[in-house]
């Protein structure tokens, strides 16, 4: 080596030197002079107080507030706080009164008579009687709004309001998922909306509602306030003001959580079960929270295109996927094993049916009777010449990108060479699932709380757009699924459905990876929060919640 | 000059009739719609009202009338409406009959982007500009390889791995900035000078983060150029002349090597109002670079083809703004263009 090379070899190290030296001593200088606050024991409990904000986080901004046309989760979560239904779930997901104090159902269960609660009124003081309710049917049926959820209301064929009170919805025929559909349509003030354009109207950014809260700012791509509705049809809420901040990234809603910015944000099983416990001013801070939500990840198949329109085949795959692994893996065992498209614990889920096993013998001798058999010793099944060869599909969601290679391995051990493809949604939805050109996804369905999928696996959905784009086709669950909507009996119903998830795993059209837990981190500072979680959620009868005032954040330090 | 200037803004007309045939066909290359989204794939949302919805975008026609129909609004400055179910302005606000005024998305979402860049350009060129020099002044030695190795690190790192530990060691551990957002939630109570300060403690990562990883091409360009001319004969002679070496650099120098600085600049126009996905993403920014994006993932056609229109408008006239200041500073070419 010259004396050259060497001369700039010594230099570059010099200052390389240099410039760590200069790092490390000025993040020494600036460490030296944090301060830490004095922490505080947010363990004792208080009775319920009254005021004080709650601040959480949301990662898309509604886009409106009138959930009927907006259609999307982050405009429900605002929504619910300002607008009231007919209807509402209780603590143990039963139907009961919201606005209305009864409703009763007659003429062979083809009507259904709502009493409204005596007294209503909006957040402007105006009064909110039954024209409200019709006014509200007749804008969610209206060819001009374009609502996606008009249908389960285009059913009414005569909806009346005879009298300030009671409001009367008449169907052809019975239809069961009605109550459930008067649950989720948000009724809205006639008085303010009526003769305006429903899809431009300025009250879709500025609502009035009879809920806990009324809109009181909306900072757009910043943040929404609500504050207690002083009208409220259901009583006060204990909290006064509701901010959620709009914060697109994930890490920057945990950051804001660990510094204590916000008070509550949805977590993901690595937060939830590796960073939070291993964090002891975090675990000291936060209360953890999970339930399951009604909602599965599930491979299904292509049952249009050959060999999955082979029962053998399809439960072969079945078999040699391991579930639990997935949820271990993909979900580090924040999830369950289900064997029906309902939520385990309701009483649509049959406790009866149990998920196929982890069996991947009984998969290859299902492949073999199939006529699958590895003739040319390469490690891969063949029929007819052809190797058994396809591809899982699926949108660009860790979890599901995850869970398709534990699955590409499993099903290469039992010789099906498997090729994985996540594509962004749009073009997944439209070039993909709408037009049948696909033979294995692996998808996830979020479900109301009826127990109706006649959309997702009646016969005559199978057309483009439609959700049973899998081509599901079995008589026996045709017929059911059609009883299951025209019976408003319970009980009756229960035994439907049991005998429809029964015949869906039989059938094995999908195979059910798993259910998993919705996580959430609550700050200790909330209390009231109903403990063990309900089966409706965290967020069930919030407006119990409260903040004692020597937890208070402007009590604490002036942010 | 004048009549140099009159040409070259009619000659923008094609070019953006060109830019925005090619930007409309290529968006309607991508399959899927507005009604493809994540939120319509809910068994309660009918085909039918997604059939509707196409029919109100007129989505059903051929693209090429559906270019036409843009055409013609555009024609008349009009951006038309968003499809997203807010339907928004695209570009400037409106007031309706209750003199209720509706924001534009782009008026929205502009002048953040356009504050943020700005203000980035400043500090990278003030910092980029000395630190060229010194490069140049000491070539070879431990100030020019300390100032390459810095440059290069800070090139290197990944924007967003840099942001989220600055986020975490200023935001959480330090609490000296804030970690997200453009305002503190109670920047409405404060007094101006709380919320001058409030804003600028917001804008200090989103800001710095970007410059630093921009600085190394710009610190580059002036150390070349520097030491272009100072190789240069006029130098020599000037330094000969007994000129001080301050005179030098500052006076005969630097005016000549900053002149390609214009040129960067002007190329620069284009990402100033483009605007930064992930480091608006991040920072819970909301600004140009993240108004796009959601928009060609929701295949909100009006939105796209108007941050593509006003994007590549500006970009255009930012190109002019660079050749005339170019031509004002440089003498050489204004003689050029004089001749044309």
């Amino acid at each position: 080596m010259n004396t050259h090379m060497l001369l700039i070899r010594t230099q570059l190290v010099r200052s390389v030197l240099f410039m760590t030296a200069l790092l490390i001593s000025s993040c020494l200088a600036l460490s030296a002079c944090r301060q830490q606050p004095d922490p505080i024991d947010y363990s004792k409990a208080h009775p319920g107080e009254s005021g004080s904000t709650l601040i959480s986080a949301m990662a898309a901004e509604p886009s409106s507030l009138i959930f009927m046309i907006a259609g999307e989760s982050a405009s429900a979560e605002i929504a619910s706080n300002l607008f009231n239904s007919l209807l509402t779930y209780n603590a143990q997901l039963d139907i009961k009164g919201e606005l209305a104090n009864s409703w009763e159902v007659s003429n062979q269960q083809k009507t259904i008579t709502f009493k409204l609660k005596p007294n209503l009124k909006w957040a402007d003081g105006k009064p909110l009687t039954s024209a409200d309710v019709l006014f509200t049917w007749q804008l969610v049926t209206d060819e001009n709004t374009r609502s996606p959820y008009a249908s389960d209301f285009q059913l009414v064929t005569k909806a009346e309001a005879p009298d300030a009170l009671t409001f009367i919805a008449t169907y052809n025929q019975a239809y069961a998922p009605a109550l459930d559909s008067w649950s989720s349509l948000h009724i809205l003030p006639k008085h303010l909306l009526e003769g305006q354009d429903i899809r431009t109207t300025n009250f879709a950014r500025n609502p009035i509602g009879s809920h806990y809260y009324q809109l009181s700012q909306w900072k757009h791509g910043e943040n929404i306030k609500l504050s207690r509705n002083p009208y409220s049809v259901l009583g006060q809420a204990n909290i006064e003001q509701l901010i959620t901040r709009i914060i697109p990234d994930n890490s920057a809603q945990f950051l804001e959580l660990m510094a204590d910015n916000i008070d509550s944000m949805g977590l993901d099983p690595i937060k939830y079960s590796r960073i939070i416990p291993t964090r002891p001013r975090l675990q000291k801070n936060l209360n953890l929270y999970k339930a399951l939500g009604n909602s599965y990840t599930y491979l299904g198949f292509n049952l249009k295109h050959k060999p999955f329109n082979d029962i053998r085949v399809r439960k072969a795959i079945n078999y040699a996927i391991d579930k639990q692994e997935i949820i271990d893996g993909v979900f580090l065992g924040l999830g369950i094993n289900i064997a029906s498209p309902y939520k385990p614990g309701t009483r649509w889920s049959n406790p009866a049916l149990k998920p196929a096993s982890f069996n991947p013998s009984k998969a290859k001798a299902l492949l073999k009777e199939a006529g699958f058999v590895d003739a040319n010793g390469d490690g891969i099944l063949e029929r007819d010449g052809k190797p058994f060869a396809f591809e899982i599909i699926t949108n660009q969601n860790k979890e599901r990108e995850k869970s398709a290679v534990i699955i590409q391995r499993r099903l290469k051990e039992i010789g099906i060479d498997v090729k994985i493809r996540a594509i962004e949604w749009a073009s997944f939805i439209s070039r993909f699932i709408n037009t049948g050109e696909f033979d294995v996804v692996i998808l996830g369905w979020g479900l109301g709380l009826d127990p109706d999928q006649y959309s997702i696996w009646h016969s005559s959905q199978h057309g483009p757009g439609q959700f049973n784009f899998l081509g599901y086709n079995n008589a026996t669950v045709d017929k059911l699924l059609e009883q299951g909507r025209t019976e408003l009996n319970p009980d009756k119903r229960q035994t439907i459905y049991h005998a429809f998830a029964e015949q869906l795993l039989a059938d094995s059209p999908i195979v059910y990876l798993s259910a998993g837990y919705g996580l959430t981190a609550i700050h200790k500072r909330v209390q009231g929060i109903a403990n063990p979680t309900p089966p409706a959620g965290v967020g069930y009868d919030s407006q119990k919640w409260f903040i004692p005032k020597s937890y208070r954040r402007n009590q604490i330090s002036a942010h | 000059m004048l009549k140099y200037i009159i040409k070259r803004v009619l000659w923008m007309i094609p070019m953006l009739i060109g830019i925005s045939l090619i930007s409309f066909f290529i968006m309607h290359l991508a399959p899927g719609d507005i009604t493809n989204n994540e939120a319509s794939f809910n068994p309660k949302a009918s085909e039918e009202s997604r059939q509707k919805l196409r029919e109100l975008y007129n989505l059903d026609k051929p693209i090429i009338v559906q270019y036409g129909l843009w055409l013609k609004r555009m024609v008349q400055l009009d951006f038309g409406n968003s499809f997203a179910s807010h339907q928004k302005p695209v570009f400037l606000g409106v007031t309706d009959g209750d003199s209720n005024y509706t924001e534009g998305m782009i008026e929205a979402a502009l002048p953040i982007t356009l504050m943020i860049n700005l203000l980035g350009l400043v500090i990278t060129l003030t910092l980029a500009i000395p630190l060229g020099i010194l490069a140049a002044r000491k070539y070879q030695l431990w100030q020019d390889k300390s100032i390459t190795l810095f440059n290069f690190i800070g090139f290197s790192i990944p924007g967003f791995w840099l942001s989220l530990l600055l986020m975490y060691w200023l935001g959480v551990v330090n609490n000296w900035l804030p970690i997200s957002g453009l305002h503190s939630l109670n920047y409405d109570n404060l007094d101006t000078w709380g919320k001058l300060t409030d804003s600028i403690s917001h804008l200090v990562m989103p800001v710095i983060i970007p410059s630093i990883t921009g600085l190394a091409g710009i610190t580059l360009f002036v150390k070349n150029g520097m030491l272009d001319v100072l190789n240069q004969d006029y130098i020599t002679t000037a330094r000969a002349k007994g000129l001080s070496e301050h005179k030098v650099v500052y006076t005969h120098a630097l005016r000549n090597a900053l002149l390609p600085l214009i040129t960067i600049i002007g190329l620069s126009i284009p990402g100033l109002i483009g605007g930064s996905v992930i480091s608006e993403t991040i920072f819970a920014i909301p600004g140009m670079g993240k108004l796009f994006y959601d928009a060609v993932l929701m295949r909100d056609f009006p939105v796209v083809m108007g941050v593509l229109t006003i994007g590549s408008a500006l970009t255009l006239l930012g190109n002019l703004l660079a050749d005339v200041a170019y031509a004002w500073a440089d003498p050489r070419v204004r003689r050029g263009v004089a001749k044309d």
